[in-house]
Formats: C-alpha cells, structure tokens, sequence
C-alpha cells in the first residue's frame, strides 16, 4: 500500500504541467472551447507526439514508450486538468493503437501505427447503430467478401467525431447465418471515412453542439487487408478493447473546472450579506462532492494501478465508471442548483458565471451516465463477470 | 501508488483471519452480547500472546513496533468478525495517548502490562452532551498536594465495566480559571466511582460513569496539565481510522454473505441473483464496498505515515458511515424477512453499522471538518 507518487511519477507530472503552462503562455489553446473533450487540434496532437506521449503505453518495438498506465493516468489527469485540446488523438492512443497492437496484422500495424503515433491521422469508432445500443452484438451492417475487399451497407449512429476523423473503427456483420448467436457473426475493420458511398450527416446533441453523427454505408468497398484480427471474432476483441475505454479518469476529469468554479463561487458570492460558504447545507454538498472526487480519483488510479499488474480490469474500471458518470452528473446538478438563477446562464450569454460552464456540464449530463457503457450495462458486467453471479 | 497489501501485510491478514474464525465464530460473537462482561479473558491471553496488545509499542515495553497500517490488518478482520471485548478501547484509546503523551515511568508502568494482556483500558472521552467536542468536557481535576481529585459524569465509555484503567480527560484550574484539559489515569477499583450500563443496540459494551471526588495520584497524569486536548487530537485521527478498519471489515462480510444468499435463494424457480434487480443490488453493494475501501486505505496509510491527514481522515469516516449503513440495508432487502430474524446473521453487522455510524463523529459531523480543510472557514468541530 503505498498513496504517494515516486519521484518519478512527481517529475514527470511537473513535466506534463510545464509543457502546457509554455503552450497556454503562447496561447497555443484556448481552454473553454475545448470543454467535454472537444478540442480537436492536430497541431497541438503532433506536439504531444514529438514528446513521446502519443502511445506512451505501447510497446517500443511499435513505436511506443512503453511506459505504465499509472503514467498515462498522470498525463491524461493533467491534459484534462487543463482543458488540452486532445480529441485528435485521444481515441487512437486509448483504443484503436492497443487493439491494432493486439489483434492486428503485421501489415496493418507498420501501416497504421507509426502514423497514429506521429498524429498524423485521427480515429472515430463506428460501432452503434439505430437498433444496436447497449445491445451491440445485434448491428445490421453487412460486410460481405467479394474478391479482395467487403462490401458494406448499413448505417452507423453516435459516430463521435466522425465528421472530421481520418478513419473509422468500424464493426459489421461478415456472417449471416441467423442460428449463429449474434456475437459470433461480427468482424472489425479499418474504414477509410473518405472512400465512395461513406456519408457522415451531423447530429446535434441537447447541448447545441455538433459531437455525434450519422453515417451512412452505401456498397462501401474496404480492401480485405483492413479486416482487424479474425472473422466472426469483432465482438470478442471490442469486448476485450472496451475495458481500455472505461478505464480512464476523463469521465471524472471533464467536468474538473465546474469544480473548480463551483468552489471559487461559494468561497466568493454572498446572498442575504452572508457568504454561501456560511451555509450549512452548502458546506455539507460541497463536502459530499469533495469526498466522491477524491474515491473517484483513487479509483481510477486503482484502475491504472490493476492494469499494470498485468491484468484485465474488468471489473474495476466498470466499478470506477459507474461511481465517476454518477458523480459528474450530481456536481453538475449541485453546481447549477447552487449559483441559482445565475445557473441556467449558458455559454456567451451576459452574466453568465465563469461564462456558464455550470449550466453547460448540466446539459452534457445525461449523457456521462449513458456513453460508453450504461450504467445499467456496467453494473450488469459488474454482477457477472465480476461477481460471476449465477443466474439458473 | 500501490492498492493492494505486500506480502507480509497478506501473511498477517490471513492469519488474522484464521485465527478469528477459530476463535470467534459468530457464536461467541452472540454469547458475548449476552454476557455481562462481554469478554474473554482466555481470547484475550491468545491475542496477546500474538503480539496484538503491543503492536505499536516499542520492544522495550514489550511491543513488536509494528506500524498502524499492520494493525489496521488485525482491525479490519476484528470488524469482519465482529470480536466483542475492550482490544480497541485498551490498545487505540488507552495506549495510544500513554505511548504520546507519557513519561518513561509511565510508559514502563502500563504499557507492558498491556501488551501483556495483564491490563484492560478505556477513555472516558464524551459526556452528557454526547459531544466529541472537547469545549463540551466539564469534569473537574482538582488539584492536591499530592495529586488531584476528579469530579464529572462520562456518558457512552466502552468497557468501563472491566476496565482495569480508565483515561479521562477533565479541566483543570489555576486561580479559578481553567487551564485547559488534562488526562488522567484513574483506577477504576475506586470505590467513589458509579459504573451503570447502557442499554444500547451497539455489539459493544457502553456504560455511564460517575466520578465523586475519586483521588489519582500526581503520577497518573499523561504528560503534564493543559495537555490532554493535543493528546485526545493526536489520538483521534487514529481512533476514527481505526473504527472505519472495522467497518470495512464487516461490509466485507456482509457483500459476501449477502451475494452468497442471493446465489442460494430461489424464488420464481430461480436463484434470486437471475433477477436483474438483485445484480444492481449487489453491484451498487460492491461500488460502495470498493469507494470504501480506497478512501479509507488512503487514510491509513496517510495516518500510519505520519502525514497530515485530517481532511482523508474525516472523508474515510464521512463516506463509511453512510456506506455500510447503505450495504446493511441493501442487504436485508435482498435477504427478506428471514433477514429480520435471528435465524440470519445479518442482523449483527446492521447493528454494527448504526453504531459504526454514530461513534467517533457521523457523517454529518465529518463533512463539517472535511468542508473546513477546504478553506471553507467555520467552527471547529474538534479544537
């Protein structure tokens, strides 16, 4: 048991914090555009990848540093801390590098990797559709083999980022034999989003921002080279990937300056001549949240911890992401609730405090606990792969 | 950052564990809230012949010199199995203090003895109010040429029934003007003192103590006067991890038994664990389990290391005290009626859970100190 950092880990996070001190000196970035990982910037990615913190984690024979997941934990608790703009690489570092590294060709690995590492291209995942939410393994879209590529139909829903990424992740269906559960019929692949008969069309969230979009499969030809890992086995590898996506501390670092704001707001705003700091209710809430950042933090960073044991974190990180979506979205309420009326000012309006980053995040909100995993599916995994419940 | 336990601390988790459930199943555990005394002396002379007494003492007083962090082992496994009797009250609130704040006399007068298993101990730390607050401590040491003499009525002392000492903090006076809490070490043979028991849905014994001019003697004062409020705040952190240990033990327990029983229960021609409700019961049982465990390993480690910890003291205690209440209740939900009964084991550990609760500061009372280490500037819950 040990709750400190190594001198180590302390200099590299002095590191992290350094680099983006000079860049926001330089205003390099502008950090309110880039609130709940929207900041899209290739060129501050490609600075990221000249340090070495594009793949940090990955092996160094492709390219990586081969560094802990509790050092990626500190990078990416600092980048967010921050408010970097790193969506151009953040899915491809997470996700798409450790699977292609796992399941991928060779081929496909001297192809892709040194590119992603270089932040030369960027990554959407393609796996939702409009009947395959929470139960993914039911996706429509065909993939069928014809000479040396697939053909794909279908449509694609939720696409983060699709209409500015490079490629997609995409999962399809490459077997169509209806007695075959739904989980064995699927296949991954790489998907050029530029190729003929891809069309991405936006889809704007409740918070008026355009993240997720529709996309559009129409006779799609992806050369066969690009099928990831085996046939028939893309339910299998995403299963195994997504534990990767539901290990991170961005879940409960996205929403870090309402936090912040919020505690500067009632350390400084007086209501009846008395600071809110002075009332008992307001000290009680601010404490809970104060108590379930610091387990939320810890949490995650027993995540990273477990990963670097050499084991799959399935149930911890399901644990920590349930516990850290439920979080956000109570500090959200709670930052709303307690600047009052002044709560519902949005973005750009005048009066609008800390320019209505509060009433933002509440917007987001049902959205934490939905993204990548249900709470509802994550406590599912919990009760049985985690506790192995049984259910006859 | 580490999270989980070397090999050493496992050694002594497991061996805690075995030698606990040999030597108090929850039979024992059932006989001892029966009994009056609440205690095994033969259970006793075994932990100390193990070295449990004397763990954070030095060698020269017959201690091993273990860390906190090694008794917080043996502290969560006592919680996980519910051991009845004064290890908490003699070893955290009676040796603790003596080890601080005493002189080499002292030290070699008691905490041998303890170790020994030859000396039980308590502290008479809240009074009417039922406050932690030491401002609220009204008990009077007089001072005589020869030593004091102590006037007060302590409420909620564990264990004073056989408690060979009892520390009690009172006020003393100079010209009429108090001087500050001071602790002493008063005999509890003395005939001026009225021990009456508490009546209380805690596993633990508790009682209601009466000074009437008991006389202790000059050298049994810990450290020297006006000391005893520095003295009970470098006990306190300790006191507070120590009880969330036990918590975190016996939440441990319960998600176990409870998972176990939902396994084995079957209504509808199923186990009661195929009913996706009872899996978010156990999931959201397993969440609180696993929050509770991190911040309060957090807080040991923090207090075992000798860094300021406070504000993860308080955390630990404000979390845990909701957290196993949470489980105990969840639990019974999924256990039933059968869960309402003495058939079932559960009903122990939800007494637990509201004692846990409601001892060395709830919630409530943490959450004050916790928003006060956050420059959010208000009374001090514990000066």
């Amino acid at each position: 048991m040990d709750f400190d950092f190594t001198d180590e880990q302390k200099r590299f996070r002095e590191e992290v914090q350094d680099f983006l001190k000079s860049e926001l000196e330089q205003g390099s970035f502008d950090p309110r555009q880039n609130s709940m990982g929207r900041g899209f910037s290739q060129e501050f990615s490609r600075k990221m990848a000249r340090k070495g913190w594009i793949g940090l984690t990955w092996p160094k024979e492709y390219g990586g540093q081969g560094r802990s997941y509790m050092d990626r934990l500190i990078l990416m608790e600092e980048m967010l801390r921050a408010q970097a703009p790193i969506a151009f690489h953040f899915l491809t570092d997470r996700q798409v590098g450790p699977a292609l590294i796992h399941f991928g060709s060779e081929e496909l690995k001297r192809e892709f990797l040194p590119r992603i590492i270089e932040a030369e291209i960027s990554f959407c995942l393609c796996f939702s559709e409009p009947d395959a939410g929470s139960d993914l393994a039911s996706v429509r879209t065909t993939a069928v083999e014809e000479g040396d590529y697939y053909l794909v139909n279908g449509q694609k829903l939720w696409t983060s980022m699709g209409h500015r990424a490079d490629y997609g992740w995409l999962l399809a269906k490459t077997n169509p034999d209806s007695n075959l559960p739904d989980h064995k019929t699927l296949s991954e692949f790489i998907l050029d989003m530029k190729a003929p008969g891809v069309t991405v069309q936006p889809l704007i969230n409740i918070a008026e921002v355009h993240s997720f979009n529709e996309v559009f499969l129409d006779d799609v030809r992806i050369p066969k080279k690009y099928l990831v890992g085996k046939q028939d086995k893309g339910f299998d590898q995403i299963m195994e990937q997504v534990v990767y996506e539901r290990a991170g501390i961005e879940r409960l670092m996205q929403n870090y300056t309402v936090r912040e704001h919020l505690l500067e707001y009632v350390k400084t705003t007086k209501k009846n001549g008395k600071y809110l700091w002075e009332d008992p209710t307001i000290r009680n809430v601010i404490s809970t949240l104060e108590t379930e950042f610091n387990i939320g933090r810890l949490l995650c960073y027993s995540v990273a911890w477990t990963i670097d044991q050499g084991k799959v974190p399935n149930y911890e990180a399901s644990v920590c992401k349930v516990f850290c979506t439920q979080y956000e979205k109570r500090l959200s309420d709670i930052a709303t609730q307690i600047m009052g009326l002044y709560g519902q000012l949005l973005p750009g309006s005048k009066w609008a405090p800390y320019d209505g980053v509060a009433a933002e995040s509440y917007l987001w909100s049902p959205s934490y606990t939905l993204q990548g995993g249900t709470v509802e599916i994550l406590k599912n995994i919990i009760a049985l792969r985690g506790l192995k419940l049984q259910t006859k | 950052m580490e999270f989980g336990l070397n090999q050493e601390q496992t050694i002594l988790k497991n061996e805690t564990r075995r030698f606990l459930k040999n030597e108090c199943p929850i039979d024992f555990v059932k006989e001892m809230i029966e009994d009056e005394k609440g205690h095994s002396p033969p259970l006793w002379k075994k932990m100390a012949e193990l070295g449990w007494m004397g763990l954070l003492f030095e060698e020269k007083y017959g201690g091993i010199g273990g860390t906190f962090l090694d008794l917080s082992i043996i502290l969560e496994e006592m919680g996980r199995a519910l051991l009845p009797g004064p290890f908490f009250s003699t070893v955290i609130l009676g040796g603790v203090p003596i080890t601080q704040g005493g002189d080499e006399e002292l030290k070699q007068r008691f905490l041998p003895g303890i170790a020994k298993g030859d000396i039980i101990m308590t502290m008479a730390l809240t009074e009417m109010e039922g406050s932690y607050a030491i401002d609220e401590i009204k008990s009077i040491g007089e001072p005589r040429s020869d030593g004091y003499v102590l006037r007060g009525r302590k409420m909620f002392v564990p264990y004073a029934h056989i408690a060979d000492y009892i520390i009690c903090p009172a006020r003393t006076y100079q010209q009429g003007h108090s001087n500050g809490i001071s602790l002493f070490i008063v005999d509890a043979k003395s005939e001026t003192m009225n021990i009456i028991p508490l009546i209380s849905l805690d596993l633990q014994k508790q009682f209601d103590v009466t000074f009437t001019d008991v006389y202790v003697p000059q050298n049994n004062l810990i450290g020297e006067e006006k000391q005893g409020g520095k003295l009970i705040q470098n006990v306190w952190p300790i006191a507070v991890v120590g009880r969330c240990c036990e918590m975190l033990g016996a939440m441990q327990r319960v998600f176990e038994m409870t998972v176990d029983y939902a396994q084995k229960r079957r209504q509808f021609g199923r186990p009661l664990s195929a009913f996706q409700v009872i899996q978010h019961y156990c999931a959201d049982m397993a969440i609180d389990l696993e929050c509770s465990k991190v911040i309060t390993h957090q807080a040991v480690w923090r207090v075992s290391n000798g860094h300021p910890s406070t504000k993860e003291v308080a955390m630990a205690k404000a979390w845990s005290s909701d957290a196993f209440k949470k489980i105990a209740t969840t639990a019974h939900q999924i256990y039933g009626a059968i869960g309402f009964t003495k058939d079932q084991d559960l009903y122990l550990y939800f007494r637990f859970a509201k004692a846990g609760e409601i001892t060395f500061g709830d919630t409530n009372f943490h959450k004050e100190v916790v928003a006060r280490e956050m420059d959010l500037q208000g009374v001090k819950a514990l000066r």
